[in-house]
């Protein structure tokens, strides 16, 4: 091993991939935890909406003269554990995804510490995984929404997410590159530049569905867009600000030594 | 260890290392395919594709499904 190898990688194979397995269990830890304060923000401000617009959907049934839907699963359910369990797993998956991420850009993102790399990513996940997807395909509350196209709303909805992480990870590979030529400031520049032009595109070649009843309540629609877009904000917020301690805990040899010096 | 040889030099500051690609792959592949399979029960298990028959794990989550936003019903 020469010394470039030794210094450029100070902690042994071993080290580093219990480090990285390290890192990906405390991001689905910290996603847990940020999915218990998202579910209360839901619970809070989401289930009013929820509530009103069941009942919304129930009196345009029984105006159409239909039997009501049978209840598989209670109401009371539906919104309290059904509204956790939902939210852990969502949280736990999106903190995993997450934490994969920042074992690898740490330490390929130029000088950053591991607390606001943690809050950067998030952001950035914010913005790839929930706010791009969600100004094509906004969340809508029960009574939107035919049975007959959820086979093409399911695809379309994850195609806009894949796309969207496709999107920026080309913005920020190009931005990377652009960085010795342009200086970061300007190759910054060109990468958000660059996600603006492909994000732009991909909204407007994914088709437009729109399931919306004309007489649906508006004040209930945006309330409950509202409630869900500050539900991942807390989410992802949350992920953020847990997650950077716990990852600075785990690169702690190399930091601490830093701090100690320091 | 290496690491606490370098923490051990007095004023020594070192840049943040990555950690290596291929320490982080498999994890990365654990971590995503474990992701994938959480977020289609939430997202997607009896409304686009079933794999469980019935409307008992698309009743249950229901409202988070509307909530984190993917299309239902």
């Amino acid at each position: 091993m020469t010394d470039v190898t030794f210094w450029a990688s100070p902690a042994t194979d071993g080290g580093s991939c219990l480090m990285a397995g390290r890192l990906l269990a405390r991001g689905m830890v910290a996603g847990v935890i940020a999915a218990c304060l998202a579910f209360l923000f839901a619970r809070i401000f989401g289930e009013p909406q929820v509530n009103l617009a069941i009942a919304f959907e129930a009196a345009q049934d029984a105006a159409a003269g239909m039997a009501p839907e049978p209840e598989l699963v209670s109401r009371a359910v539906q919104a309290s554990f059904g509204l956790l369990v939902a939210s852990l797993m969502y949280g736990a998956a999106y903190g995993g995804i997450y934490a994969v991420v920042f074992a690898f850009a740490y330490g390929r993102m130029g000088r950053i510490s591991p607390r606001a790399l943690a809050l950067l990513l998030a952001g950035a996940g914010f913005l790839t995984f929930v706010l791009i997807p969600g100004l094509k395909y906004p969340p809508n509350p029960p009574g939107i929404g035919h049975p007959d196209t959820i086979q093409l709303r399911t695809a379309t909805y994850f195609e806009v997410i894949a796309l969207s992480v496709c999107v920026m990870a080309i913005a920020i590979l190009v931005g990377r590159r652009l960085a010795l030529r342009l200086g970061a400031w300007n190759a910054t520049l060109c990468g958000v530049g660059l996600f603006v032009v492909l994000t732009a595109l991909v909204q407007a070649t994914a088709p437009d569905i729109n399931e919306v009843p004309a007489n649906f309540p508006a004040v209930v629609l945006w309330r409950f867009r509202e409630a869900a877009i500050g539900m991942q904000i807390v989410l992802w917020g949350a992920l953020g600000l847990i997650f950077g301690p716990l990852a600075a805990a785990v690169l702690a040899p190399k930091e601490g030594g830093r701090r100690l010096a320091g | 260890m290496s690491h606490s040889l370098s923490s051990s030099i007095p004023g020594f500051a070192p840049a943040p290392a990555a950690i290596p690609v291929r320490a982080v792959l498999p994890w990365a592949a654990f971590g995503v395919v474990l992701a994938l399979a959480l977020l289609y029960f939430v997202g997607a298990e009896q409304g686009a594709t079933s794999l469980i028959s019935g409307h008992a794990v698309h009743e249950f989550v229901h409202d988070g499904r509307h909530l984190l936003g993917f299309p239902c019903h």
